[in-house]
């Protein structure tokens, strides 16, 4: 077996790949979680520093949990630690709790995804489940009232935002911080209301896809565009669920009345469209490989998290849509599969005749 | 030749060849209602009188029924004892039965009674089956209990609640709260729970075995510091 350095010198004996690619586990681990800080600092901006102390607390929960898990397994703990792949899941769960979950659930979400969800599996790699969507389906299922309590976007009366209100919530007996339902809830509730008048009653919902969550979106956008440009993933996977869900949604659009599933700009930002689209459905490790596999498997999750949302019985679904399309990740992989360099396509039936 | 002692076919019921926890029979009602203890120990105690009762009945009748239409035959009797078991319940803890639901109707299918008539008593004589039926009972049972107490402490902060379903008003304050003010965990009441906890159960078996296993042979278990993939990144 070769040992390939991580640098331009290819030692004799090598076997091919020569050309080594840049990316490293570390590197695209912690481009990962450069790229979510616009959509960190816009969840700050509208949701209060609730985010931001969930996410401290996450990642300090997943490294403990990866400590632990590789210490029971006897792996080396330091150089697992350092390449930052857990700190992911914990990033993206602090992402993707609401502002104020109290610590005990983000400490059940966390443990979960990373014990089970990761180490059970087998470790870095070998995760069929992405961690993180596991451990946030976990406490969704079982804790549905922590798990809907969403903040009110900034500039409601009542609304608190300092840092120590955000801590005492977090970690202490909490106050009753005045917490409502998102865009997508009010939306799936609605049964009487043309889009109008939903609207008109919900003020802070106006706009395209509701205040603050418009922004945050559009902030994971940018953070997946970055990463997009720094080839940390190819485009196949987020262009699938993005294009599947405009499609589905103006499909169903159904038009302003009561029975209105919503407009396609509204599914597109809201809820949870872009952090899935970005950040957890190009993991490499549990998605589909090739490119043509990856384009399925985005459009599948895209047409589930459609489905959910506006048939289902959760306003979101794109924690449900990812675990389902990973499942059937192997199947995909398993019919797309691209010819090997230099083989052609085989050729069926009677050869022509000249 | 099967060995027929007390001693073998109890050590195969309860640990060896454990119904639940080796050959994985009956995982439907053991996943379904193993959501408190109470439930548990019920439909635990109405499968080990079942086996038990079914193993005797076709131990007794192995020598004139013919082996085309043995099964059939053997599921009639086990049949006719899970509707005695139903009849039972209804009779005497009917909150319970109502409960349980169609997971007592359902003892009829559970793999372990039907493969311990066609494995064992068929061709075994009476007082071996009956015993095996006990244990083979027993070991279903004692992990099913297990998995409801797990389940029950996790999901509720409870154990022994509501017991008096079954034992009557005696056992109307055997309710032990573990956990004070203890938030619903509905993932453990619901069916993933149980598999999860199932397969760390049958982990905890293997290791065990395992580690029982290195005992005999005197060997130490070899302990590998490094890192069992091989490295292809980084400095060398």
């Amino acid at each position: 077996m070769a040992f390939i350095s991580n640098g331009s010198s290819i030692r004799v004996g090598q076997s091919s790949p020569h050309k080594l690619g840049l990316n490293s586990t570390q590197r695209v681990m912690s481009l990962l979680i450069l790229a979510t800080l616009p959509g960190l600092l816009a969840q700050i901006v509208f949701f209060g520093w609730g985010s931001l102390v969930n996410v401290l607390w996450c990642v300090l929960i997943a490294l403990g949990c990866e400590a632990l898990a590789l210490t029971l397994r006897r792996r080396p703990v330091r150089s697992c630690l350092s390449d930052c792949s857990v700190a992911v899941a914990g990033v993206l769960l602090g992402l993707a709790l609401p502002p104020f979950a109290p610590w005990w659930l983000s400490l059940v979400a966390v443990s979960f995804a990373v014990i089970i969800g990761k180490h059970l599996y087998g470790g870095l790699g070998q995760n069929p489940f992405n961690p993180a969507m596991l451990g946030y389906v976990l406490v969704l299922i079982s804790f549905p009232q922590e798990m809907t309590a969403w903040l009110p976007p900034l500039g409601l009366e009542g609304h608190n935002n300092s840092l120590g209100d955000a801590l005492s919530a977090i970690f202490g007996q909490g106050v009753d911080a005045v917490s409502m339902a998102t865009p997508l809830d009010v939306l799936k509730e609605n049964s009487s209301l043309t889009i109008n008048e939903l609207w008109q009653a919900n003020p802070i919902f106006d706009g395209m896809a509701g205040r603050g969550w418009l922004w945050v979106n559009l902030a994971y956008l940018a953070g997946g565009l970055f990463l997009l440009w720094r080839k940390v993933f190819t485009w196949h996977a987020p262009v699938g669920m993005l294009a599947a869900i405009t499609i589905m949604a103006t499909l169903f659009w159904q038009g302003s009345g009561s029975d209105s599933h919503g407009s396609p700009m509204f599914h597109l930002l809201s809820g949870a469209t872009m952090l899935g689209a970005f950040f957890i459905i190009t993991d490499p490790v549990s998605g589909a490989t090739s490119n043509r596999g990856r384009l399925i498997f985005g459009a599948g999750v895209g047409i589930i998290v459609y489905v959910i949302r506006a048939w289902g019985g959760y306003p979101d679904g794109v924690a449900f849509a990812t675990l389902l399309m990973n499942m059937a990740a192997p199947t995909i992989d398993y019919y797309t599969q691209p010819r090997t360099y230099g083989h052609q396509r085989a050729s069926k039936g009677l050869p022509k005749k000249d | 030749m099967m060995d027929n002692s007390a001693a073998r076919i109890a050590l195969n019921g309860l640990w060896k060849n454990n119904p639940a926890l080796v050959q994985l029979l009956g995982l439907c009602p053991l996943l379904g209602v193993s959501s408190s203890v109470v439930n548990a120990l019920g439909l635990g105690l109405a499968t080990m009188l079942v086996v038990t009762g079914s193993n005797i009945a076709v131990s007794l009748i192995r020598r004139q029924v013919n082996d085309a239409i043995r099964l059939p035959v053997f599921v009639m009797i086990i049949a006719a004892f899970t509707t005695c078991i139903e009849l039972l319940m209804q009779a005497y803890t009917y909150e319970l039965y109502r409960i349980l639901g169609i997971f007592i109707p359902l003892i009829v299918t559970n793999c372990v009674i039907l493969g311990r008539a066609d494995g064992f008593a068929s061709r075994n004589p009476v007082l071996p089956s009956a015993f095996d039926g006990l244990m083979m009972g027993c070991g279903f049972a004692v992990i099913l209990l297990l998995l409801g107490a797990l389940r029950e402490v996790v999901g509720q902060g409870t154990l022994f609640a509501s017991m008096d379903l079954l034992f009557g008003p005696v056992a109307s304050d055997w309710t032990i709260t573990v956990i004070p003010n203890y938030k619903q965990f509905l993932f453990a009441i619901l069916p993933p729970g149980a598999f999860v906890f199932m397969g760390f159960l049958i982990a905890l078996k293997n290791s065990i075995d395992r580690r029982l296993e290195e005992r005999r042979r005197g060997l130490t278990p070899e302990v590998s510091k490094e890192s069992r993939r091989v490295r292809v990144t980084g400095d060398i």
